[in-house]
């Protein structure tokens, strides 16, 4: 079995939650943080990660959160800014080994790619997937998939 | 030159007059429209209303050209991002974020991004006038246009000994009261001053730290270059 890996989820939306859920319930140790207690109503009950109330783009909800033990930060929250900074702010105040930021804007996206942090773009990255879909031979493969 | 301010509301109007009185153009990034209308009401400055940490709006308010990018919003994040965006896309060579929260201030040096923070900007215009034991009182007056400063001369004072006349204080700044022992003078230039006598000082912001070093020959006043 592989080591329990400790994670720390900024924001508790679809995404966050929905990762924080996923994460804890294949044993890792897993810290969620949002800015509205009530987000927290989106883990399901058997979620035995902590919960943070605070932004997670200060310092010392960061530290509150242990972020300087984490094997993971995963950046969620609805802003683009937010998960920026506190990707960076893991990165390099924290010297968290693997930083992941949810981006909606694909200029950012490319730019911050460079540095060091994994992004995503649901943007881009449906463009993609939609443009390839429209590309290919209406064969019929490709169409479950949808 | 071209300055751009983001954020920051209707407190920048001295800022931006400021930099447009050193040459300046300057463009004011804020999401507030009410904001954009009071200050492109009352000053020669283009006004963007929009959100200053987007790649096409910084674009658009002329980030490629831009000698200085000021993030100022209350929002640290949305901060940073608009210096880092300024300086990696646009290739400007000066930015400086607002650090709301002081301790943020320590994590955008971490990130290469000049940050300054309010509190820590008071906290230590306080901490030097508070460094000279000889001034026992500074305040305010006339809307902060006017600072009142209450010292004692010491024995090593430079203006100990000389009469009011010889002291070359700067422009725009007068001992207005003087009091030794039980006796409080107006003093004229044909006034002595001697190691252990009360001053109050009358200047302007500007001249308040040579005013000082004048009087007490030490340095202060010399930080916050913000």
């Amino acid at each position: 079995m592989r080591r329990n890996r400790y994670v720390v989820v900024a924001g508790c939306g679809r995404l966050g939650s929905g990762i924080a859920a996923r994460l804890s319930a294949s044993g890792d140790s897993v810290v969620i943080i949002d800015r509205e207690e009530s987000a927290f109503a989106g883990l399901p009950p058997e979620f035995s990660g902590f919960r943070i109330e605070g932004d997670a783009s200060r310092l010392s909800v960061l530290k509150a959160a242990k972020v300087d033990e984490a094997d993971f930060l995963i950046a969620a929250t609805g802003s683009d800014n937010v998960n920026l900074m506190a990707a960076q702010v893991a990165k390099r105040t924290f010297g968290v080994a693997r930083v992941l930021a949810r981006v909606y804007d694909p200029t950012k996206e490319k730019m911050y790619s460079g540095l060091g942090i994994v992004t995503v773009c649901p943007t881009s990255t449906a463009a993609e997937m939609f443009f390839r879909v429209m590309t290919e031979e209406p064969s019929g493969r490709g169409e479950a998939s949808l | 030159m071209k300055a751009l301010i983001i954020g920051g509301g209707t407190s920048i109007y001295f800022l931006c007059r400021n930099l447009a009185s050193r040459g300046f153009r300057v463009a004011v990034i804020d999401r507030d429209p009410e904001v954009c209308g009071r200050l492109s009401r009352f000053l020669p400055v283009e006004v963007v209303c929009a959100d200053g940490s987007d790649a096409g709006v910084l674009e658009e308010a002329g980030a490629r050209k831009a000698e200085l990018v000021l993030a100022v919003t209350g929002n640290d994040a949305d901060n940073l991002v608009a210096c880092q965006l300024a300086s990696m896309e646009f290739g400007v060579p000066r930015t400086a974020a607002l650090a709301n929260d002081p301790e943020n201030a320590e994590a955008f040096q971490d990130l290469g991004v000049p940050s300054f923070s309010i509190a820590e900007v008071v906290g230590s215009l306080i901490e030097q006038r508070a460094s000279l034991r000889e001034i026992t009182n500074v305040l305010p007056a006339g809307g902060g246009k006017v600072i009142v400063t209450e010292l004692v001369l010491q024995e090593n004072s430079p203006v100990a000994g000389k009469l009011l006349k010889e002291v070359a204080l700067p422009e725009n700044s007068l001992v207005a009261i003087l009091i030794r022992g039980e006796e409080t003078i107006v003093p004229r230039g044909g006034n002595d001053l001697r190691a252990g006598d009360r001053l109050v000082l009358v200047t302007l912001p500007d001249n308040h730290g040579p005013a000082i070093r004048a009087v007490t020959g030490e340095r202060s006043g010399t930080g916050g270059g913000v």
